[in-house]
């Protein structure tokens, strides 16, 4: 069953065609990579689909639901959650607050009650972030709760992106690069927690350069390559594709290349 | 939650200060002074609200003030309604204004909004300057005093009260907004508006929120300075007012409750005691803030608690 669907997706920059009618359909409760050489169109894709570029041609479909000109921040109420390649952290916050902030959709928003500090509100709080960490503890961060976010290492940034956009309960989470910049150790980690949220029957959509980790986790591969899609299907399948090679090779210098041979 | 009893803590030190100052301080001069200090504070604790924790600045909130402090003049003056009516109507208003000014300008970042925000604090200016018919024109007008019933609030020591109690309100609003959702979605805005989006947070909802709260607390600042001072005049809306209150902000640290109050008290204070270099009073005025902000770079409160908290630990 389809969960989230681009149809004919496409946006311009200054004259150049970023996406160019790029079409895909993910299943319910996959682990749906898209990869493609550095400028392949992947994160303009991501946020097509997550609403924070509006596309000039094509629709977004989530849930069976035409979802492409809504606001962003309604996405996130239909089951749609997602993290940034260029983190967006919530630096000056601590890490446990920023999971909390996910929360948002789920707390009740009195502001009489706010400005009150009503019991309700301070039950509220506490169940926020009793959840909050909850998630932290799923990503492996329960110990730097009350660390300000600004001061953790990058790959408990990754992890805590992922834990404040599950903290939504999307149905569909969007992972732009989770594994960029992680060391093996950290990749590793970032793994077993994408592996614990699609098992826990979330779909999962990820863009990433780390090709041993996508073909190993991924059901399914979708291949772009300057904006325009080259191929799609099972690891096997992609790896085998003469255009992905050609495309991987042409992208110079690029040790991607070596592992889409293999 | 750590954070709100510790800010819980802030607000009752201050309770504690504004009920024993009136023992320690000689005589009601400084008790004017300190009033001074708490009717400012109002106002930039609200400023505090919308550009430390929401991050949006704004350099028209005498606008806002002004319209606080022209309606308890206006009001009983010229349409006869008692001052507390004209309060309550006037930071109505303010709060209205800001709601309907909000949603166009708040689009706006940075500089954008700085300049956007700038031209409305100056166009309010402009109304009360021109108006003379209603607000006396450049001279100003008088401000009747406030009346309860049979009690008339006038004396630098009854308006130490009014305003330190309510300044202590405000501090505790202020303390329980940052630590609810609405707070924490406030301060999420600040470091990134698109994580804030994604997370469902409706960010031009929160903005506007922020503002129009930031405009009832300078409006109501505004009101009680007019009605203490007995005197409105177009400079209490002008610029210059403005900039005093985003200066009062980053001087005492934004992002900071007991920094709204520490910046409003160093500009307040500080002149009435530089009165003694005479003519040199605002040249050492400008080179203590410019020492202040190097030396202080977050601000005076928190650059001063992140140095006592690495000494002791």
């Amino acid at each position: 069953m389809t969960i989230l669907a681009a149809d004919n997706l496409s946006i311009d920059f200054g004259g150049v065609r970023a996406v160019d009618s790029v079409s895909f359909a993910v299943n319910k409760a996959e682990i749906f990579a898209i990869i493609g050489p550095n400028g392949a169109g992947k994160t303009t894709l991501f946020n097509l689909i997550s609403g924070v570029y509006a596309p000039k041609g094509g629709r977004v479909r989530l849930n069976g639901d035409d979802v492409t000109h809504k606001p962003v921040h309604m996405l996130a109420a239909r089951g749609l959650s997602r993290t940034f390649q260029n983190m967006q952290i919530f630096f000056r916050m601590s890490a446990i607050e920023n999971v909390m902030v996910g929360r948002h959709l789920h707390e009740r928003r009195n502001l009489f009650a706010h400005l009150c500090m009503l019991p309700s509100v301070v039950r509220q709080n506490h169940e926020t972030r009793q959840k909050a960490e909850e998630l932290l503890a799923l990503v492996g961060l329960r110990d730097v709760a009350d660390r300000q976010a600004g001061t953790l290492p990058y790959g408990a940034l990754k992890r805590l992106e992922i834990a404040r956009a599950m903290a939504t309960e999307p149905k569909v989470l969007l992972l732009d690069e989770p594994a960029a910049g992680c060391n093996a150790v950290e990749t590793a980690e970032v793994d077993a927690v994408i592996q614990k949220i699609a098992g826990q029957g979330i779909t999962v959509v990820l863009v990433e350069h780390d090709m041993r980790l996508v073909m190993k986790i991924s059901n399914r591969i979708h291949v772009l390559d300057q904006g325009r899609t080259i191929a799609e299907g099972t690891a096997s399948d992609v790896r085998a594709n003469p255009a992905v090679i050609a495309a991987y090779l042409g992208a110079h210098g690029s040790k991607e290349a070596a592992l889409a041979r293999h | 939650m750590p954070a709100l009893l510790r800010n819980y803590g802030i607000v009752a030190a201050i309770a504690v200060l504004i009920a024993v100052l009136p023992l320690i301080l000689p005589s009601t001069f400084y008790l004017r002074i300190a009033a001074l200090v708490f009717i400012f504070s109002i106002a930039v604790l609200g400023l505090n609200l919308l550009m430390g924790f929401a991050g949006q600045v704004s350099l028209g909130h005498a606008g806002f003030f002004g319209i606080g402090a022209y309606a308890v003049a206006i009001g009983p003056t010229h349409l006869g309604i008692p001052s507390w009516v004209a309060l309550i109507a006037g930071v109505t208003v303010a709060g209205l204004l800001a709601f309907v000014v909000g949603r166009p300008i708040l689009r706006l970042k940075g500089h954008y909004l700085a300049v956007a925000t700038l031209g409305m604090g100056l166009l309010i200016a402009m109304v009360f300057t021109n108006e003379a018919r209603w607000t006396g024109g450049p001279d100003g007008m008088p401000v009747p005093r406030l009346q309860l019933f049979d009690w008339t609030a006038r004396g630098s020591i009854t308006w130490y009260w009014i305003s330190g109690v309510t300044l202590v309100i405000a501090s505790l609003i202020a303390v329980n907004l940052i630590a609810s959702p609405t707070g924490r979605a406030l301060r999420a805005i600040h470091d990134s508006e698109v994580a804030s989006k994604v997370l469902g947070i409706d960010v031009a909802r929160y903005k506007l929120l922020a503002f129009v709260l930031s405009a009832i607390y300078a409006a109501l600042a505004g009101a009680y300075l007019a009605l203490f001072d007995g005197l409105v005049t177009p400079a209490t809306a002008g610029f210059l007012r403005s900039i005093e209150f985003v200066t009062m902000a980053v001087l005492g640290g934004l992002g900071s409750i007991l920094g709204s109050i520490v910046g409003a008290a160093i500009l307040t204070v500080l002149p009435q005691v530089l009165t003694v270099f005479h003519d040199y009073e605002h040249i050492a005025l400008g080179l203590i803030m410019i020492v202040f902000m190097i030396f202080l770079r977050a601000g005076t409160v928190p650059s001063l608690a992140a140095l006592f908290s690495r000494k002791s630990s």
